[in-house]
């Protein structure tokens, strides 16, 4: 068993509304995200002495020159390319950082920008392996791997199509009260269904849109952010792993299946106790993969399960709140704390769309870095509200 | 089983107003370890990196075993798995395949247990006992392509299979120095390969032989004059059927024995280097934009050009030196040309032949390359796609000594081997 997290907590969600296209570069979402936290927190930049930075587009900086070009001065400094798992990993390096005393207050940022060509440039040269082994076949980029994962999931588990529609339809519902989504209309499941083929058997409402936005938070004690009066939610249990399950010959698991126990244990809860859950859906058969890799129900139940559920916000098992990517866009490493962000809101009484009632405990999940054919990074939080938000 | 293909379409005639598809490419960018399948795939091997300490096999390359770290070597692997998984692309970022869309790949899991994802056969399906074939695609770079069966009749109407080799079917070959055996025998082999249409070039057509004959008599076979000493012959050659050669053959055979200074002097060196290097460079000046720009001009693009050269390219054989030092030559000029269509959808190939069944050759052991395994086997390479091809059991040899040890087979072959 790993330590707690003592009296560490997450506060100050902050979104940049998103756009399709963005001439402007990744440190300029990085720094709107950050200015936005700190008018929210009221606090200034020295205030903050620890910080972490998830983006593709910053290229060439890291984190470092990214400290330069915004004038901040830091004890403590993390780079985590970590894509749709780097919202809930900052927020486990954020939270050790502070109990051990290297750092006070630690802003974690994510934000992309999306230039004309970007989404097409960070695919072609993403990595050695996707280079070597998976770009020159069609370059169908994700949406060609993550085909080849979904035709191979459905063969196995006798998962059909309109159960992924489901998904899809609900985060939609769900969109249509928050502000920043960028898919606005309703979305039936006979559309989904209907809808042209980008890469069998993923289909058009299978595939984020890629754009630009930022998202964010704020790291602290609990009794810091009580002096500064913001409202903070607490992890109660976090794990993530890289490169589980290797042995695969195609991804239909996660790490999520390796630590969920340990999760659990530390969380002191059960799947049965979460209010609402964010999962990373860069594609419907992910978020059931996370879903039953986490023990809300058997590997391959997922068709009985999101059966009989409602995923809508006031429904029996809430599920991507803000509308998730599917429905909000995938603004690059943004894409990895969009659900946890939207968690905090939700836990904290602030939501900006659609509310799920007297929501008290989450599961945030991530899932991220196609390095050549599987998401090599899982992880997941399990958060709860701190005292009575309307309190 | 899969239903068989519909044919391929025939060419038709080209509608001049039209603009020509561009020579899209698809991706280059390879790690320097990706490089090395390629450098595999272009001599027509199916290797992958092994580990010794655990036995496991790789893949995508990498520095190190994933098992235990121990150091990996390239050998040759079982090339059969099973495909379990597919998808048909229907778009795609990338230029090249947002043209040829839909697009079938697939993983496949080999005997090994590693999963490779391939190119995928039309007749593959989930399930399917398959074999994986290393090809060099549209950008010179390797990529596998698995196959239900090699053997099915139809295999040949497959476009994405089309895509990575330079089938003479509904192509138009030019052959140099036609009129020489390897000429004949090319051409044969290539209307037989189902070329449609096979331009012999000749010097001095009005001169009557066996060989014009032969070339006469055959279907689809146009005799036209070339003579590659002669810059204005290759001009007017190029300006009238520039824009209709898909296949370009460099046959150049001028074989005299001899070295330095045991050789037939200078004068004989002048016209070995003007047919063979000088012509070279003749045909390219001409031809070879032409057929950069026409990479994907629809089914009979422009797909490869062929230089017929000597395994003594690599290293001098004293026996035949002046032989040999023009072909490094051509062999030099070939390298050059090849970087210079990478990124037109033309392939370069070289083929390289030991000493051929010919008259200059007979104080030479066998065995020797008759011309109808040479064009046998030329044609069998721009099936499979090769960039290098070794012909015959000495061409062969030298090349495995070559790349053994370049240093130990200059001194053999200084020594009076062959």
């Amino acid at each position: 068993m790993t330590a707690g997290f003592d009296d560490i907590v997450v506060t100050t969600p902050t979104s940049i509304a998103y756009r399709r296209f963005s001439n402007e570069s990744a440190h300029w979402w990085l720094l709107s995200a950050l200015r936005d936290m700190l008018v929210t927190a009221k606090l200034q930049p020295s205030d903050i002495d620890g910080l972490t930075v998830s983006s593709f587009t910053l290229h060439p900086d890291s984190a470092v020159g990214f400290t330069q070009h915004a004038g901040l001065a830091l004890g403590w400094l993390e780079h985590l390319p970590m894509g749709g798992a780097s919202g809930v990993i900052a927020l486990r390096r954020a939270a050790r950082a502070i109990q051990c005393g290297d750092a006070k207050i630690v802003a974690c940022l994510s934000g992309d920008t999306n230039q004309l060509d970007s989404f097409r440039q960070t695919l072609a040269r993403f990595s050695h392996f996707s280079n070597d082994a998976a770009w020159p076949y069609g370059a169908g980029g994700a949406n060609g791997y993550f085909a080849l994962i979904a035709d191979h999931y459905m063969r196995q588990f006798g998962i059909a199509r309109d159960t992924f529609g489901k998904i899809a339809v609900a985060q939609r519902s769900n969109a249509l009260a928050y502000p920043h989504a960028l898919m606005k209309t309703d979305l039936t499941v006979e559309q989904y269904l209907d809808a042209r083929m980008i890469a069998s058997p993923l289909g058009l409402f299978d595939c984020v849109m890629p754009c630009a936005g930022a998202e964010s938070f704020l790291v602290m004690h609990a009794k810091t952010a009580d002096r500064l009066g913001l409202p903070a939610v607490r992890p109660l249990a976090i794990i993530e792993r890289h490169n589980g399950f290797a042995e695969d010959p195609v991804q239909f698991r996660g790490g999520w299946a390796h630590d969920r126990e340990l999760l659990w244990n530390q969380a002191g809860c059960t799947p049965d106790d979460m209010d609402f859950v964010e999962t990373y859906d860069d594609y419907p058969v992910i978020s059931l993969m996370q879903l039953e890799d986490l023990g809300f129900f058997d590997k391959g139940g997922g068709a009985d399960f999101i059966a009989s559920h409602d995923l809508t916000c006031g429904g029996s098992f809430p599920h991507n709140t803000s509308g998730g990517q599917l429905s909000v866009g995938q603004a690059g490493a943004a894409g990895g704390f969009l659900g946890l962000v939207e968690a905090v809101r939700q836990l904290t009484g602030h939501a900006i769309g659609a509310a799920v009632p007297d929501a008290r405990r989450a599961l945030v999940s991530g899932f991220g870095m196609v390095n050549y054919d599987r998401g090599i990074c899982s992880a997941a939080a399990i958060l709860e509200r701190v005292g009575d938000p309307h309190g | 089983m899969a239903d068989p293909l519909q044919p391929l379409p025939e060419p038709v005639r080209k509608d001049p107003q039209k603009k020509t598809r561009s020579a899209l490419v698809p991706p280059l960018a390879r790690s320097r370890l990706g490089m090395r399948l390629g450098a595999q795939a272009a001599r027509g091997r199916f290797h992958l990196q092994h580990c010794d300490s655990c036995e496991f096999i790789v893949w995508p390359p990498r520095e190190a075993c994933p098992s235990c770290l121990s150091d990996l070597q390239w050998r040759a692997a079982d090339p059969h798995g099973r495909l379990i998984a597919e998808t048909t692309l229907e778009t795609s970022p990338e230029l090249y395949f947002r043209e040829r869309v839909p697009w079938r790949v697939g993983t496949v899991k080999l005997a090994s247990g590693v999963p490779v994802m391939a190119h995928l056969h039309a007749h593959c399906r989930v399930g399917d006992r398959v074999e994986l074939r290393l090809f060099l695609d549209k950008a010179d770079r390797a990529v596998f392509m698995a196959f239900a069966d090699t053997n099915s009749p139809d295999l040949r109407e497959d476009i994405q299979l089309r895509e990575l080799t330079n089938d003479p079917r509904h192509r138009r070959v030019l052959i140099t120095d036609a009129r020489s055996p390897a000429g004949v025998a090319l051409a044969a082999a290539m209307t037989d390969a189902g070329a449609k249409t096979v331009f012999a070039g000749v010097a001095e057509s009005w001169k009557r032989d066996a060989a014009i004959e032969r070339l006469e008599g055959m279907n689809r076979v146009s005799v036209v004059p070339l003579d590659l000493t002669d810059t204005r012959s290759v001009e007017e050659l190029c300006g009238e059927i520039g824009g209709k050669v898909d296949i370009l053959v460099h046959n150049a055979e001028h074989v005299r024995p001899g070295g330095v200074m045991t050789g037939r002097g200078i004068a004989d060196a002048k016209q070995l280097h003007d047919k063979l290097v000088f012509g070279f460079m003749r045909l390219a000046e001409n031809f070879g934009p032409v057929m950069r720009s026409r990479g994907a001009d629809g089914v009979n693009s422009a797909t490869a050009w062929v230089n017929l050269l000597s395994v003594y390219a690599h290293a001098n054989w004293p026996a035949y030196g002046q032989h040999s030092a023009a072909h490094a030559a051509a062999l030099s000029l070939a390298q050059c040309l090849r970087g210079e269509m990478l990124g037109s959808g033309v392939r370069v190939i070289n083929t390289f032949a030991g000493p051929l069944e010919q008259d200059w050759h007979d104080s030479v052991l066998p065995p020797k390359v008759t011309p109808e395994r040479l064009a046998r086997d030329i044609v069998a390479g721009l099936l499979a796609g090769q960039q290098d091809l070794y012909i015959g059991d000495v061409a062969r040899d030298v090349a495995e000594r070559f790349e053994d040890d370049a240093k130990l087979l200059e001194m053999e072959l200084a020594g009076g081997g062959q």
